[in-house]
């Protein structure tokens, strides 16, 4: 029992030594002004993709509107934090936390709202609802009154003590993990986990659906809009253009490459993302600037190739490193395998397969709401 | 009469809308996945046009030119990218396409260059029916929509192809079973649904005037936004959504007070729809059996 | 002995179908209550029903004299009507005892809010303890014990359907309805079941419903039952006068 627990509790020491091992190298000013940079994106991006893996790996539904939160986060924290420099009545700490605070807040009201969705929409309709929410809220934000939000040049924010600002940032990707984590590995996170793998089981298990779907969305965006804010304090600029769907894709990306369910996965590949894609910017420069896009494309496509191909399920084993140590130890442990971490193929397929290609113009099964339902509310 | 022309002018932009969200539909339908690649498709289309035209200058030969492209090229992604993930969990084929879109992008950008190339395709006029004043452009999308749209639906209702779509978008393994060679329904359906994406990027460019490399990806969004408003799995139904999409585009235009959150406003029309009848407007909704 | 579940005039249609047309029913405390019928008779219907996944077009029916129609499953869950499925449902993701574990969520001994858990305040610990116990509890009544951290899709499908019955156990229902609990078992795995069946009853004091195709499985486990055909009520009674009713064997043989 004694590994199991430490293995629960990996993920800090390794967000720890990271941040007490750049801190040192930062204090003793040995970090380059784009290493704090990429330290402070690579934060960032681990707060937004365990914040969206709560959602996509643990709930079970797809969300393609994770950006339109961070730019809720961004904006509104971002405003808020020059008001207040300007006013200059508090530290910067003060002024920082509360606007993580109120940036959280924020986001995690635009999630409630989404979550209301949320509860009668399941699979790629829900997908696209969230989309088509971080369209709006960008949409929101860029046509919103230029003494307010900048139209679409953005609003310009007070920018942070380069050397101090990664380890802020590390300390709120350990709060994010510390509560998503501690939520998921709790009774609750047990009743998000059983409406992701069979929503009518966990009905039938009296698990309020309702009040869990809208708890992992308000989590979630809260602290999505958390990163936002951490965006706006680690530019001079915050503008709406920056939070597309492409933006989106790109977190999910990194929960995806993470393994789903797994936490501590979406945190290596947010950071592992980060780094790539930085490095192949600073190496591909001028005409071979667009090679990156390229690259990253094709690792994506072969990797989940490589992982999900059914073809190729004989050579994942072989190559597997789980299969690789179990081989080695010549015993297979039930105990160790882990229950968190779903797989693909075992998660069903909450992206629906029902629709079912027509040409009939009238609808043969109208879709009646459930009235009754409404009724004993 | 202002408020017929706005409305014709946004039944043909949705007339390009709904070709595209076709292609959306037809392949969510059949092989049951979201082709987020979809709308790069339409900018190769819209490259394709850009070469021939440099090199022959005729707008019917490029379209030809184009559909071939797109059609090829939409087989090619099937059998490169999603094939190998027949039977795998969606969400790998999902974000496979997501991969795909980016590297088609990408690549027209390593060939073309990140600038807009304009394309002339022929000049436009316009046509006055009455009272009425109408763009060349708006009445050529008008009709050639209104054509294509009737051909696909009487070539699924009525061949004997169309009818093996329908069957293996009811169930994959029993029209399998029943002898329907289920991969060349599928790669068919590919098929169509670039070739659907080239006209749309022969529509484009005939308003546009240019093509540039992420011409595709808003229309995409808003055409995917579409089909799922007509209720997706629907051929009527990406019709009608592209239609209205287009429609709404058009008079939230002409209010400059409104203009600026056309994006917002079709969004916002697919939360409430969505609200009001989970599987869009022409979608089906099957009972989860118990 | 009082009545637990009682069911007046139930009926439902879909479209025009009448899948279900005025079931009565009255199952006692104690009871192990059979509901059989051919296929399509609308048994899972009738579960489904007064499981609150279906909302019923006509009648009523009640959990110890509340009137539990047209309410959401979760509340019917929460009032004491547990049930397993036909197809299992099982979470496929989780370990045998966490499946349990879910079962227990919401049982007021076990509360434990969000905050605490987030914070792991000792409230959190001591539930958690404490849900694993009660949970090892149900699983060694029906034998699933040993395989406690197994990952429930690993499990043979018999032990999957134990594990059904220990989540909906868990639940700490009054009724417990079983829909087809025999369904792929092997006759030395459906000998065991009757017994782990009769053993729940007295154990935890609840009252049993289930659909069951097999007759031997029925007539040696059942009190009472009601054999359902096209939606209507074909015989109701003791098993040995039920099933030899004329109109039954005609629906079970034909002619």
């Amino acid at each position: 029992m004694k590994k199991i627990k430490w293995k629960h509790y990996a993920v800090y020491f390794v967000l720890a030594f990271c941040a007490l091992y750049f801190g040192l190298q930062a204090s003793a000013g040995e970090l380059s002004f784009s290493t704090l940079l990429q330290l402070e994106q690579a934060t960032i991006a681990m707060i937004l993709a365990a914040s969206l893996s709560l959602v996509v790996g643990f709930l079970g539904e797809l969300s393609l509107g994770h950006a339109g939160f961070m730019c809720v986060g961004a904006f509104i924290g971002g405003k808020l934090s020059t008001i207040l420099t300007e006013a200059g009545t508090m530290g910067e700490i003060p002024v920082l936390l509360i606007c993580v605070v109120i940036g959280g807040l924020a986001a995690a009201v635009c999630g409630i709202i989404i979550g209301l969705p949320a509860l009668r929409l399941r699979g790629d309709y829900l997908a696209i609802v969230t989309l088509a929410f971080g369209e709006i809220v960008r949409s929101l934000f860029r046509n919103a009154p230029e003494s307010l939000f900048g139209g679409n040049l953005g609003i310009r924010t007070p920018r942070y003590d380069r050397n101090e600002l990664f380890l802020i940032g590390f300390a709120l990707v350990l709060v994010t993990v510390v509560v998503i984590k501690n939520l998921i590995r709790s009774k609750h996170g047990r009743a998000v986990t059983s409406v992701r793998d069979s929503e009518i089981a966990a009905r039938a298990c009296g698990i309020n659906v309702t009040k869990y779907k809208l708890l992992v969305f308000t989590v979630s965006a809260f602290f999505a809009g958390v990163a936002g804010v951490l965006y706006s304090y680690s530019n001079y600029q915050v503008s709406s253009a920056k939070f597309d769907y492409n933006y989106s894709i790109e977190i999910l990306v990194m929960v995806v490459l993470g393994g789903m369910g797994k936490l501590g996965g979406s945190l290596i590949a947010a950071a592992a993302i980060t780094w790539l894609s930085n490095q192949l910017q600073l190496k591909l420069t001028g005409d071979l600037a667009v090679l990156k896009d390229l690259l990253y494309a094709l690792i994506l496509i072969l990797l989940v190739v490589y992982n999900n191909a059914p073809a190729l399920k004989n050579l994942r084993e072989k190559l597997s490193i789980r299969n690789l140590m179990v081989r080695i130890r010549k015993k297979h442990d039930p105990s160790k395998v882990h229950d968190d971490d779903a797989k693909w193929d075992r998660i069903p397929t909450k992206i629906m397969v029902d629709e079912v290609l027509s040409v009939d113009v009238q609808v043969k099964s109208p879709y009646t709401p459930d009235k009754a339902k409404k009724e004993d509310k | 009469m202002e408020f017929i022309e706005t409305l014709l002018n946004g039944l043909s932009a949705g007339g390009t809308y709904a070709m595209i969200a076709l292609g959306y539909t037809m392949v969510y339908g059949i092989a049951k996945m979201l082709n987020f690649a979809h709308g790069d498709v339409i900018m190769v289309g819209g490259y394709t046009l850009f070469i021939t035209m440099g090199m022959m200058g005729n707008p019917i030969l490029a379209l030809i030119l184009a559909v071939v492209c797109c059609t090829v090229l939409g087989v090619t992604i099937e059998k490169v990218a999603y094939k190998p993930l027949r039977g795998a969990s969606p969400l790998a084929v999902l974000i496979t396409a997501i991969g795909m879109s980016y590297l088609l992008q990408s690549l027209a950008q390593i060939i073309f260059g990140s600038a807009n190339k304009s394309v002339d395709l022929m000049e436009l006029g316009n046509i006055s029916l009455g009272a009425l004043q109408l763009s060349t452009y708006t009445v050529i999308t008008l009709v050639a929509s209104g054509v294509i749209m009737a051909a696909l639906s009487l070539f699924v209702k009525y061949t004997r192809t169309g009818r093996a779509m329908i069957a293996v978008s009811e169930d994959r393994d029993a029209a399998q079973l029943m002898g329907i060679n289920v991969n060349r329904i599928i790669t068919l359906t590919f098929a169509i649904g670039s070739g659907l994406a080239a006209f749309a990027g022969f529509f484009m460019t005939l308003k546009t005037y240019n093509v540039s490399t992420t011409m595709g990806a808003m229309p995409g969004i808003k055409a995917f936004t579409a089909a799922v408003i007509g209720g997706i799995g629907s051929i009527p139904g990406a019709m009608v959504g592209g239609l209205l999409m287009g429609v709404v585009e058009a008079f939230s235009q002409t209010s400059p007070a409104i203009a600026p959150y056309t994006d917002a406003i079709e969004f916002a029309i697919l939360i409430v729809i969505l609200l009001v009848r989970p599987s869009g407007i022409l979608g089906k909704k099957r009972r989860e059996k118990v | 002995m009082d009545t637990v579940l009682k069911i007046e005039n139930l009926g439902i249609s879909f479209g025009g179908l009448k899948a279900v047309q005025d079931l009565n029913m009255e199952i006692r405390e104690q009871q192990l209550y059979g509901l059989v019928g051919p296929n399509g008779a609308g048994k899972t219907t009738v579960f489904n029903m007064i499981t609150g996944v279906y909302k019923p077009t006509t009648g009523r029916f009640f959990l110890c004299g509340e009137n539990l129609t047209g309410r959401s499953q979760e509340t019917i869950n929460h009032k004491g009507i547990a049930r397993t499925f036909q197809n299992i449902r099982l979470f496929n993701n989780m370990t045998v005892i966490r499946n349990v574990m879910v079962g227990l969520h919401n049982q007021p001994e076990y509360k434990c809010g969000i905050i605490s858990s987030i914070l792991r305040l000792p409230r959190h610990f001591k539930v958690e303890k404490a849900m694993r116990k009660r949970a090892k509890e149900i699983l060694e009544v029906v034998g699933l014990l040993e395989d406690r951290n197994n990952l429930s899709c690993n499990l043979p499908y018999g032990k999957q359907r134990k594990l059904e019955i220990a989540r909906a156990l868990a639940t700490n229902p009054k009724l417990l309805c079983l829909d087809e609990p025999a369904a792929g078992m092997n006759p030395h795995e459906t000998e065991e079941l009757m017994d782990i069946i009769r053993l729940i009853r007295t154990k935890f004091n609840v009252t049993i419903l289930l659909i069951e195709h097999d007759m031997k499985f029925v007539s040696g486990l059942c009190d009472e039952i009601t054999v359902l055909n096209f939606g209507t009520v074909l015989a109701q009674g003791k098993p040995s006068e039920a099933l030899n009713d004329p109109d039954v064997i005609k629906a079970y043989i034909g002619g």
